[in-house]
């Protein structure tokens, strides 16, 4: 059998649209914010009916699909939790402090850190990935054909590792092939953060839990 | 009306000219519909036997593996193959099959990059204390190749053809509580899709006719086994340099060509210089006409930053010479974690043999070179 928790995938459709969005962030940010925010709402869905404005078609997609909920770190704002947009879709920060997620209880199997980038389930510790085309840490060396597989497959570039909820890639498997490529298009555009997101914890090795030795899961 | 017509009609049938003529004319409908089935099934089942394009037979027997009406005895222009380096699977018994289309050849011109003619069919057969599957690959008429899987029943009797997205715990893994599963044609596609061929374990070097002794999990050649050598004796390769018939990796002692053999049977189909991964740097082919083979999959191993990073560490490089419990390579293979393990899929159980090998050879790698800090 594969590993029982990954089914759990499913249940995170739901989760899709937590958070803030970026469209809800309070006006009047910094040149800087303002820049990385691209086109959005109805600025751009009028670019998104171009269909040779493929970066600002990714923009809306990128926008409407929830990405920036859990790729986009949240920090507390004026109005509560709102998407950190200097660390726009880099996933899970660097070095951040996670201590051990609450035990399960009951029916109560999931925990999410308030940057909403770090999600522990019977599936261990996810950690939302940097899709910013830093050839390090992000996406830089990814083709499309990458991309593309990754979310079809539900791997990790196509090939590897199963990707892990709460990653809606069930849902967004369902993007056609323009879809896709214009959200890699568009991230493709969005400026490069160095962030090296952890690799996934197994659930007997969650933060500050006794770290096995990592040869010893067979 | 004709009386040229209905002059015979009436005295074929014996009867009203007008339903005579009804009947001859269902009378040839009939046998133009049989004659249109039978020829129907008969380019059907010629098809397949040719290696055509018909939809996927719903049985094993079917796809040319046996001699008709025997599920057992496999047919003679089927031929029995066993690669040098093979894929670990949880310790599964494999056999498995090879069958050109009468008349062809592989081309071999590229002595790595062998080309199967169209209607080149493979199986491979898994069996854990009994027969549980058989993995057929099946080379279409426009080029492309499609996959399948066949499920042995329990109670004996024909293999059935598995659904695309495969089947969960068919068979109990020996000595293990965890099962076996059948993958998915998309799983079959995620190892196979990888490189320019999907044909994985046909080539230069894992049909070499120098066997590798120190190779893990070496399968003895059966008598009547397809090597390189026999190939070009029978005329099933053209184009291949017989002076490569006995290739070799290029490594300087055993235990290097070993663990070159075993990352090359188990991680160069995805991990190599000309497939969806390539941008990954890291390069576990090897080469029958090229020398130097362990030492190019060294370079972007050995000292090589890792992009796998565990929480809480500052950095990883794939294999830190001389210590193997801080190599990237030895704690994914060691690992059966779903998100660490490596292979990623294909496999539940850690393949204990390998990870000795890793240990051994990354134990007594020279520290001394300094770790080379390329990210990629």
């Amino acid at each position: 059998m594969k590993h029982p928790a990954f089914p759990i995938t499913a249940l995170f459709f739901a989760f899709a649209s937590l958070g803030c969005h970026p469209e809800d962030k309070p006006g009047g940010g910094s040149a800087l914010v303002q820049n990385l925010i691209p086109p959005s709402g109805k600025e751009a869905r009028s670019a998104a009916s171009d269909p040779y404005d493929e970066v600002a078609r990714g923009a809306h997609l990128v926008l409407t699909s929830a990405c920036h909920d859990c790729h986009t770190p949240l920090k507390m704002g004026p109005k509560g939790p709102e998407p950190d947009m200097t660390r726009m879709l880099s996933g899970h920060p660097e070095g951040m402090p996670v201590p051990p997620p609450p035990a399960a209880s009951g029916p109560w199997i999931t925990a999410a850190l308030a940057t909403n980038t770090a999600w522990a389930g019977p599936w261990g510790v996810s950690f939302t990935a940097n899709l910013t085309p830093d050839r390090e840490t992000g996406l830089g060396v990814w083709t499309f054909e990458n991309f593309k597989q990754s979310i079809r497959t539900g791997r990790h570039m196509g090939q590897g590792r199963p990707i892990l909820p709460p990653m809606p890639y069930p849902m967004y498997k369902n993007f056609d092939d323009a879809e896709l490529h214009a959200i890699f298009t568009y991230l493709r555009t969005i400026p490069a953060m160095k962030n090296r997101v952890p690799d996934p914890l197994p659930p007997a090795a969650a933060p500050g839990a006794p770290s096995p030795s990592p040869g010893k899961h067979g | 009306m004709d009386g040229t017509r209905s002059k015979p009609e009436g005295s074929l049938a014996g009867g009203h000219p007008s339903s005579a003529l009804e009947r001859r004319l269902l009378g040839g409908a009939l046998l133009i519909g049989l004659l249109g089935a039978f020829l129907f099934a008969w380019g059907a089942r010629a098809a397949r036997e040719e290696g055509g394009d018909a939809p996927l037979p719903a049985h094993l027997s079917e796809t040319g593996l046996f001699r008709a009406g025997s599920p057992d005895r496999i047919h003679p222009e089927a031929l029995a193959y066993a690669p040098v380096y093979p894929l670990w699977t949880d310790g599964a018994q494999k056999r498995r099959w090879l069958r050109l289309p009468r008349g062809t050849a592989i081309d071999g011109t590229d002595p790595d990059r062998w080309v199967f003619p169209v209607g080149t069919r493979l199986w491979k057969e898994f069996s854990f204390g009994r027969r549980v599957e058989t993995r057929y690959m099946e080379r279409l008429s426009d080029g492309s190749w499609r996959f399948a899987t066949y499920l042995w029943p329990l109670g004996g009797g024909d293999a059935e053809l598995v659904p695309e997205s495969g089947a969960q715990a068919v068979a109990n893994l020996p000595g293990s509580s965890l099962s076996h599963d059948v993958p998915s044609e998309t799983d079959c596609r995620a190892c196979h899709g990888g490189r320019s061929s999907p044909v994985l374990g046909v080539g230069a070097l894992q049909l070499s006719s120098a066997r590798d002794r120190f190779a893990l999990h070496a399968e003895d050649v059966r008598s009547g086994n397809v090597t390189v050598r026999s190939l070009i004796e029978r005329g099933l390769i053209r184009g291949f340099p017989s002076s490569l018939a006995a290739a070799q990796i290029d490594a300087p002692d055993e235990t290097s060509r070993a663990v070159a053999g075993y990352l090359f049977g188990n991680c160069s189909h995805c991990h190599n210089s000309e497939g969806p991964l390539r941008e990954l740097g890291l390069d576990f082919d090897q080469s029958a006409a090229m020398p130097g083979g362990y030492a190019r999959m060294t370079r972007t191993l050995v000292g090589q930053s890792s992009r796998f990073r565990p929480f809480g560490s500052a950095d990883s490089l794939r294999v830190v010479p001389g210590d193997p419990e801080r190599s990237t390579l030895r704690v994914r293979v060691a690992s059966r974690f779903p998100a660490w393990q490596m292979p990623p899929l294909g496999t539940q159980l850690v393949d204990p043999a390998a990870v000795e090998l890793l240990d051994l050879w990354i134990s007594n790698l020279n520290p001394s070179p300094p770790a080379q800090k390329d990210p990629i």
